[in-house]
């Protein structure tokens, strides 16, 4: 008869233990938490830091209507390239902050401004007035004058941004690299069944 | 001589490290293993560590700002003393880094290396080969220049296809809105310090596996690896007909490792350093970007998979892939070690290393892009032109001004997008070049919005006068009588 006594023993033991706290042990379990409070407090500021770029708040910030000047530089019936400083900069961007984009105009009020970047990856593709066709130095996409995808890997027709028209002027609503996740605001709606858009 | 001794004997009193170094380098391996085929890891290592040395030089001098770094490099190449020795020899590095971890992969993986007890040095392996990729691309993009910034931009359209967090991510790589400054700091940060030294620690890690599991025996045919057994049979193969690390096994590392710093100084010296190539100006837009060689062959497989599967095989591919190289030490962990008895792995090695070498050679030249500037720079061959009538001539304008020769090669010169059409008659008839220019096909876009009915005439006569003398141009069989007409016989008469 000696094991239920045993179990009885442990059993005792166990009920006993938590009265029996040294204080070393309570440096040590104090000790673990203080640090796991400072490294949560720690950690927090940090991660927000690196994935600040991400959040959806700034995301939605960061679109804004930017003018490429008059429309009298762009003759109708032809596509010419325009840059724009992206508005939302550093000091030390240089060059790096000035955007391309192909502008198009169809009549007096009609014009399309097409990305620079092919929907494929990104490249910039080139006009050729002769030919008609927009064409990708990387993996030989090609697209209409209307900016519809002609042949090659694209998967859509070129990214457009959203367009108006103020007192002569040109003004475009743009801020980020185009993808096919995010495209420039005005596709954003025919594309939102197969991508998120922000 | 015998103050250096004094000197030593003093430190080690302290350090206590002496004993430690002699028994590491005196540990037996397997006899089998002072081979030439051995000396891969070590050299990896080598040049890691000379990257380093070069890496740190660099970034006494070069400027992670987008709006300077491209002119720090030109200081470097062309002002400060040595400065385009080292760039050279950083760049080389990394293609000699490339170059020795993959052969290295490969030598393990078909010497079953991989086998119990190591597969977590392999595992380990597998992180250290995809560091060295992380550090050769972000190294690319370092070098900012043209092709830095449209890397980037194919980086963020790769990342922009995850569905859901495509955009966070691609705000995530790029730090901001568009490829700029905060990029660029991003990307010096993984370089310079968070690949680097997570590096350090995989590497330690993987050596320290190396010295407590032992360098992994030559596979003979038959001698099985079963977890029961391998571990005495190894210490038996060790102690019983090992060498010493040091220096029987260590002197073709040291050789080989000398002829590899050697070859990289030499390539270094002649070859000079890695571009930069024009500035990281995305208004500038004449830019062809092609990645650095290692990952052309990713290049030509983006221009040449299914549009309808990219998107998938982009994002799951590699996420396979990795899982396969992660998985595949606990899946096949015991077992034949020989390549003479494991064809599979034989053949998948030959598979895997000619389809990247076949397509790393497309993306040398790559055939699926447009010549940009052909048109204006490439002529029709004249023999094309002579004895051709004026409308043909006329047509050869037309094929020239509209840019036909940048998808069209004539007389081997002009873009290869499209097929060369040096013999085009002989495969299409008029009628169907009237409606392959007009409405496209396949990879051609339409040209009918953009050829007038005189164009399209004049052009598709030149069309039809090439073919090859002594060849008949394409017939449409529905049209031509089973007897010969006149006509016909005079056609093949007159070549």
């Amino acid at each position: 008869m000696t094991e239920p006594n045993q179990g009885d023993g442990i059993l005792a033991q166990g009920l006993a233990a938590p009265k029996k706290i040294s204080r070393r042990q309570m440096l040590m379990t104090l000790g673990i938490a203080l640090n796991a409070v400072a490294g949560v407090l720690f950690a927090v500021p940090v991660i927000g830091y690196i994935f600040g770029p991400a959040k959806r708040k700034e995301m939605k910030k960061e679109q804004a209507w930017i003018t490429l000047g008059t429309l009298a530089q762009f003759p109708e019936g032809e596509t010419r390239l325009a840059t724009y400083r992206n508005p939302f900069v550093r000091p030390w961007d240089g060059d790096t902050g000035n955007i391309p984009c192909w502008v198009r105009r169809i009549s007096a009020d009609k014009v399309q401004v097409f990305a620079i970047n092919c929907t494929h990856l990104g490249c910039p593709v080139r006009w050729f007035p002769q030919s008609g066709l927009f064409m990708c130095p990387c993996h030989g996409g090609a697209y209409y004058a209307d900016g519809a995808r002609a042949s090659g890997p694209p998967p859509r027709g070129l990214f457009e941004y959203e367009y108006k028209i103020k007192e002569g002027q040109l003004w475009i609503n743009a801020g980020h690299v185009p993808t096919l996740a995010q495209p420039p605001s005005q596709a954003c709606a025919d594309q939102s069944k197969r991508f998120a858009c922000v | 001589m015998r103050l250096i001794r004094n000197l030593a004997a003093w430190f080690d009193h302290r350090l206590k490290l002496g004993q430690t170094i002699k028994e590491t380098m005196a540990h037996p391996v397997p006899r089998s293993t002072a081979s030439w085929a051995y000396v891969f890891g070590s050299a990896s290592l080598t040049v890691m560590m000379l990257q380093f040395v070069t890496g740190i030089c660099l970034a006494f001098v070069y400027v992670p700002t987008a709006d300077q770094a491209w002119t720090s490099l030109q200081v470097l190449n062309h002002q400060q003393a040595f400065g385009w020795f080292i760039r050279a020899l950083h760049g080389w590095g990394s293609n000699f880094m490339v170059a020795l971890v993959v052969i290295h992969l490969i030598q393990v993986f078909l010497f079953g290396a991989y086998k119990y007890p190591r597969e977590l040095t392999w595992i380990v392996g597998v992180f250290l080969l995809l560091m060295t990729l992380g550090m050769a691309f972000t190294g690319q993009v370092l070098r900012f220049d043209q092709d830095a910034y449209w890397g980037l931009g194919i980086g963020a359209s790769i990342t922009g296809r995850m569905p859901l967090i495509g955009t966070p991510l691609v705000r995530l790589m790029l730090g901001g809105p568009i490829i700029a400054g905060e990029t660029l700091s991003r990307f010096t940060a993984i370089h310079v310090f968070i690949i680097p030294g997570m590096l350090i620690a995989f590497v330690g890690v993987h050596l320290l596996m190396v010295l407590k599991l032992g360098v992994n025996e030559w596979p003979m045919p038959g001698r099985i690896v079963k977890r029961e057994t391998y571990l005495k049979e190894y210490h038996d193969l060790t102690h019983k007909d090992g060498v010493p690390f040091v220096p029987d096994a260590f002197r073709k590392d040291l050789v080989f490792s000398g002829l590899i710093i050697l070859a990289l100084v030499a390539c270094a010296a002649i070859f000079g350093p890695f571009g930069p190539k024009g500035q990281p100006d995305p208004t500038v837009v004449q830019a062809v970007p092609r990645p650095d060689y290692f990952f052309l062959w990713a290049f030509a497989a983006l221009a040449l998979l299914p549009p309808q599967m990219e998107t998938f095989l982009l994002i799951v591919g590699p996420v396979i892939a990795i899982g396969f190289l992660i998985a595949m030490p606990l899946i096949f962990g015991t077992g034949e070690k020989s390549w003479r008895r494991r064809p599979v792995a034989v053949l998948s090695v030959l598979l895997i290393v000619t389809s990247l070498a076949a397509f790393t050679e497309l993306g040398t030249y790559a055939p699926w892009s447009p010549v940009m500037d052909a048109w204006s720079s490439v002529p029709i061959p004249p023999k094309l032109l002579a004895g051709r009538t004026a409308l043909e001539r006329q047509g050869a304008l037309v094929f020239q001004s509209k840019q036909c020769l940048n998808c069209h090669a004539l007389g081997g010169a002009g873009g290869q997008r499209g097929p060369a059409l040096d013999a085009v008659a002989t495969r299409l008839t008029g009628d169907q070049l009237i409606r392959q220019v007009l409405q496209g096909r396949g990879n051609m876009p339409a040209y009918g919005n953009n050829l007038s009915p005189a164009e399209t005439t004049a052009l598709v006569a030149f069309l039809e006068s090439l073919h090859p003398p002594g060849q008949k141009p394409a017939q449409d069989a529905s049209l031509v009588s089973a007897v010969p007409t006149s006509h016909n016989t005079a056609d093949t008469a007159e070549h």
